[in-house]
């Protein structure tokens, strides 16, 4: 990591908007692990109202849109891209204190990956000046000039570009908004830390990816995660691998371990039938185990690993489509498309994040 | 026998503390002048430097509104949307408390545009909450104390007077919210459009080389420094010279005796050379710590003056810099081994049995002063070539520098000539003797009385020029300055509100609007004015003009330039020039003492027709004086500008003269520091040579004049010395007032100056010079006055 990035990080660090780095940032940063009594706490039973809930919830601390993309070109060719808007509340109260004294801050992340490339950029953002936010009749999320947006949440249009990559993708949802945990209410420790998880697995997309020397039509299957919370991990919680998969048959599996210092990593599993209907598997009914690991960025990353949820007859290898899904951002984490085989296949994406 | 040797060398030193005290004296002083100079100089470049890292930030490129004026939130968010990176700068100025404000967005900009430590963490969430907070170096935070702001956090780095902080706080503190410009942070998207497609009306331009453009500009006040700095030393050297020459004629019985002994001349060389280097080094380093008091004393009115006149920022505290303390003692150095060179070589070549008596003084007569003459009338040569055959600054100094030394050489057989003169009117012996006693002196203390010359000349150089600049420039500034009230609205629509309010409360509104653009090649600034107004026609001071000027500008036939770009390029009335596409002639040429920017001005119709984006947001207003506050109330309570952007006439007057004020206080204050050093000059020598005067008196005072008759001759002769070099003074410090005003301003500054003479301040300077002469005389006067009479028998006892 370069000492411009390093150097963003720490400001960044200090501004607080750190939270929105990832989806499961490590608890070191801005103190995301300490309970924060000012903002507001998930609460197991409240039921999720449509389309409100898909706009921003600003008493909460951290929330997150977050699109990934398994692509396809005619010649059979795999592609993946991710697509995320985080927001972070400076303050526990929402009211803005005048012009561009806004609570909350924004960072999208956007992610180009072909077997031999992978491209990463980011922006930052205030809120309240026009610059960045959600809104949900018409659905848009934007930062900058990358947005998702579209008359609602079934139809949407997928924009970002960096220097050097940009795609455009029409979105259509082929099935329901799927609840994970307790009716989207999602344990994330054995302490009982929550947050509120939502998706959308079940778009088809198409569109075209951009590199500076061409252009690629392609088509494939995205999957949108809405979570939001306030304390989203336990303090000795360091990092996260999660998985998103589409398995053949039409069948989906979110599964995700929460990594431990002190003791073993807390998983969590949503089997979604190709239907809609989903399963929520507690703690330990999911694992996850490397089998190999390569050097991405000066570090050792898994890049492939032994899935297994056996009260589905799930077990399987999950490997990286380009081992170097490295987003060197920020705040940096590991994010790409993989490929399932085994006892199903398939294709889907996996984030790994608090390899430093 | 190198001890022996030493120990017999010096052993004239204990014998003779104060001559030594002369030396060491004489040589740190000059060293001290020196070196502050060369600090403030040193403390200035540093400040520069940070200036033009911080200000410039990482060299990033930035996007501006081509005609001038601020860019709005939502052309900024238009740019962003459309995939370019680019980070919005509110920039302003609190004059309460005297603080530039950078409001940067640390959310597009990049942390390494960001001043402070490496990682940029000295500020938290802080920053972008609550009240905010502002980034300032340590000494600004000590400066705004107590003040009415934001919390301070201390960020070394950050040029002094500047301080950073988020938009928001930016908007809050200087109630605007348009961007001054867009930091070019990265590439823009693939794919987005080119800018010219989003927003035509702005244009990207290449990072703003601040540092580079105030390093220029103030280079010539910095070359001035050096030059008064090199003076002082050469000032200095002059005593170093003849304290060394004298120490070492004294002790030639001492040489002989040592080399008829058996030392080899070059140990007796190599002796005196160490003896040197030690008393250099010892004085070199006395000296660089009194030149760090002078600098740390003077400097904040450097870094004041510089401030004012350029608009850099300058630390106001010196920081050590060891090159510096290395420089300050290799001068030193280097200016004894010039200063003992001559008497080291005639040391070494003396012929072992040559007759050992002093003969400095009485010998270095006739044939030094004609070898003095030939060096002036080469120098004279090299100042006259200098003067007519090359331009520019470094000319310009080298005909400065050539003059003074040609003066400063001539002096002994100026002085001469005019003793030989006035020792025609003698009547009487004692009047002969006199006159011829006068006259043998000379050569003795002729190098004292260099230092004078050239002191008294810089004087008065220096203060003609700064005298004739305070009257042009007060004359100027009361012409110049005929609107009663100055005015920045905000936006177009406070402009509109302001003007309308405005109309049936006063005698005239003047819009005043500018642009950057280029003028002859270089970056300059239009003016459009209101021409047809008397308001211009009878105060705005024309140094050139064509006839009908004001109706050729105010009918858009013609423009006005200021003197700056007429002489950089030629354009006097009746030339050509071309503003923004429009060929036009020049009718007028106006001083603009103070800018260092080429300037046009241009009818207002036809300003507006040039350049339709420009709004005009600035206004003169001209109303009865006994009106303005309750203008000036109604402007803020009923139109809502800022107090800030009104300004009155008085103070703009009394802020440009205290910027003029501050410009001198160095120049004025290394002035008095030479005199004095002269006058040290003259005290010293004074001494030195009384003590070997006592054959010469002697027998006079044998054939019946009083020891009080002969002392209170002495005290004439100091005073008689000092008038005629006074005299010879004048001319010499009029011509450096004239290669000042005509040709160092008009290099450095592009503007000349009228010369004026004041010769009150002459008196008042020879009368001191007169006391200063006198003064050094006393003591040596009244030791004769009280010598014991046996001592002047000595003097035939033992006549060597």
């Amino acid at each position: 990591m370069n000492a411009d990035r390093l150097t963003r990080r720490r400001f960044l660090c200090a501004a607080s908007i750190t939270a929105m780095a990832t989806r499961a940032p490590a608890q070191g940063f801005a103190g995301l692990g300490r309970a924060s009594e000012d903002y507001a706490m998930p609460r197991r039973g409240e039921p999720l109202r449509f389309p409100a809930d898909h706009g921003p919830h600003p008493r909460f601390r951290i929330e997150w849109w977050y699109l990934t993309a398994n692509l396809r070109d005619a010649d059979g060719t795999d592609y993946g891209i991710q697509w995320t808007l985080f927001r972070s509340a400076l303050r526990p109260d929402d009211a803005g204190t005048g012009a561009w004294r806004s609570a909350q801050a924004w960072l999208g992340h956007a992610a180009l990956t072909t077997p031999e490339l992978h491209r990463a950029d980011e922006r930052f953002a205030r809120g309240d000046i026009g610059q960045a936010g959600v809104t949900v009749t018409p659905f848009e999320a934007r930062i900058d000039d990358w947005s998702l947006s579209g008359p609602d949440f079934d139809r949407l249009d997928l924009r970002a570009a960096g220097p050097d990559f940009g795609y455009e993708l029409a979105l259509t949802a082929e099935g329901p908004l799927v609840f994970h945990g307790d009716d989207g209410f999602s344990v994330k420790s054995a302490a009982g830390q929550a947050s509120r998880y939502y998706s959308q697995p079940f778009y088809r997309a198409e569109g075209v990816l951009r590199l500076p020397d061409r252009e690629i039509a392609v088509t494939g299957r995205a999957w949108l995660d809405r979570e939001w919370s306030s304390q989203p991990l336990a303090a000795d919680q360091e990092g996260w691998d999660w998985f998103s998969l589409h398995l053949e048959g039409g069948a989906k599996l979110m599964g995700f371990q929460l990594r431990s210092e002190s003791g073993p990593a807390f998983t969590a599993a949503t089997h979604i039938a190709p239907d809609g209907t989903t399963e929520a598997f507690p703690d330990g009914a999911f694992s996850a185990e490397p089998l190999a690991t390569a050097e991405v960025a000066g570090r050792d990353i898994p890049v492939r690993w032994r899935i297994a949820l056996p009260a589905r007859g799930i077990d399987g290898t999950v490997e990286a489509l380009n081992p170097d899904a490295w987003n060197g951002l920020a705040f940096p984490y590991w994010e790409g498309p993989v490929r399932l085989s085994g006892s199903h296949d398939g294709i889907g994406y996996l984030e790994m994040t608090g390899y430093e | 026998m190198i001890r022996a040797g030493l120990s017999a060398l010096l052993s004239h030193w204990r014998r003779r503390p104060f001559q030594l005290l002369t030396l060491v004296l004489g040589l740190a002083t000059a060293t001290a002048l020196w070196s502050g100079v060369q600090a403030i100089n040193a403390e200035a470049r540093a400040s520069y430097d940070e200036a033009a890292a911080v200000l410039a930030g990482p060299a990033l490129d930035t996007v501006e509104r081509a005609a001038g004026g601020t860019i709005a939130v939502e052309e900024w968010l238009a740019l962003r949307r459309a995939g370019w990176q680019v980070s919005p700068v509110i920039e302003g100025r609190l004059a309460r408390h005297d603080l530039a404000i950078l409001g940067i967005d640390p959310f597009t900009l990049p942390p390494d545009a960001i001043p402070g430590e490496d990682d940029g963490a000295a500020f938290d969430a802080g920053f972008l909450t609550g009240p905010g907070q502002i980034l300032v170096a340590p000494e600004t935070a000590q400066a705004l104390r107590g003040a009415d702001l934001p919390p301070r956090i201390e960020v070394e780095g950050i040029p002094p007077g500047t301080a950073y902080a988020d938009i928001a706080t930016a908007r809050a503190l200087l109630g605007q919210d348009g961007f001054a410009r867009l930091f070019v942070t990265g590439p823009p998207s693939l794919g987005a459009p080119p800018l010219e497609r989003i927003a035509p009306e702005l244009e990207r331009r290449a990072p703003r080389a601040s540092g580079g453009d105030v390093a220029r500009l103030t280079d010539s006040f910095h070359l001035n420094l050096t030059a008064f700095g090199l003076l002082s030393f050469a000032v200095g050297l002059f005593i170093v010279r003849g304290a060394i020459a004298l120490a070492f004629e004294q002790r030639r019985p001492v040489f002989r005796t040592l080399r008829a002994l058996g030392l080899p001349r070059a140990t007796l060389a190599g002796l005196l050379a160490v003896e040197l280097l030690v008393l250099a080094l010892v004085s070199g380093a006395l000296g660089v710590a009194l030149g760090w008091l002078v600098a740390s004393l003077l400097i904040p009115d450097v870094a004041a003056t510089l401030r004012g006149l350029y608009g850099a920022e300058v630390s106001g505290s010196l920081s050590l810099r060891p090159s510096w303390w290395l420089s300050g003692v290799g001068i030193a150095v280097a200016g004894t081994a010039l200063a003992g060179a001559a008497s080291l070589w005639r040391i070494y070549r003396l012929p072992i049995l040559a007759p050992a008596q002093p003969r400095a003084w009485a010998r270095a007569g006739a044939r030094a002063a004609w070898a003095q003459g030939a060096g002036a009338v080469a120098c004279a040569g090299v100042a006259l070539v200098a003067g007519f055959a090359f331009d520019g600054l470094v000319a310009g100094f080298v005909l400065l520098g050539a003059a003074l030394l040609a003066a400063a050489l001539a002096l002994p057989l100026a002085l001469d000539a005019g003793l030989a003169i006035l020792s025609r009117s003698a009547r009487g012996p004692r009047a002969e003797w006199f006159w011829a006693d006068t006259r043998q002196q000379v050569p003795g203390l002729s190098l004292a009385l260099m230092a004078l010359l050239l002191a008294l000349a810089a004087n008065v150089g220096v203060g003609t020029m700064v005298s004739s600049f305070r009257l042009t420039f007060t004359g100027w500034l009361d012409q110049r300055l005929a609107s009663e009230l100055y005015v920045r609205a905000e936006t177009p629509a406070q402009a509109a509100a302001l003007t309308d309010w405005l109309g049936p409360r006063t005698r005239e509104i003047l819009p005043i609007q500018s642009t950057d653009t280029p003028l002859a090649g270089t970056p300059g600034e239009v003016f459009g004015v209101a021409a047809r107004s008397p308001t211009y026609r009878d105060h705005w001071p024309l140094i050139a003009q064509a006839p009908e000027v004001w109706d050729r500008v105010a009918a858009g036939e013609a423009v006005l330039v200021n003197e700056q770009l007429a002489r950089r390029d030629g354009l006097w009335p009746g030339a050509e020039i071309e503003i923004a596409g429009w060929p036009t002639e020049v009718a007028g040429v106006y001083s603009d003492y103070g800018n260092p920017l080429p300037q046009a001005l241009v009818g207002l119709d036809r300003y507006r027709a040039l350049f339709p984006e420009s709004v005009a947001l600035n206004f003169g207003i001209r109303v009865a004086p006994d009106e303005t506050a309750a203008l000036i109330r109604g402007m803020t309570d009923e139109v809502g500008i800022a107090r800030e952007a009104i300004s009155d006439q008085a103070s703009i007057k009394a802020f440009s003269l205290g910027i003029f004020e501050r410009t001198f206080t160095v120049t004025a204050a290394l002035n008095v520091l030479t005199l004095s050093v002269a006058g040290l000059a003259i005290l010293t020598s004074l001494l030195t040579v009384a003590s070997m005067r006592q054959p010469q008196l002697a027998p006079v005072w044998a054939l019946g004049l009083s020891r009080a008759a002969l002392a209170r001759l002495e005290l004439l002769r100091a005073v008689l010395l000092a008038a005629l070099t006074f005299v010879l003074a004048l001319p010499v410090g009029l011509l450096l007032a004239w290669i000042l005003l005509d040709v160092i301003n008009v290099e450095a500054f592009g503007w000349r100056l009228p010369m004026r003479v004041f010769p009150l301040d002459w008196l008042a300077l020879a009368g001191l010079s007169l006391v200063a002469a006198a003064l050094a005389a006393l003591l040596p006067a009244i030791r004769l006055r009280r010598m014991p009479p046996a001592r002047l028998l000595q003097v035939f006892a033992n006549e060597r």
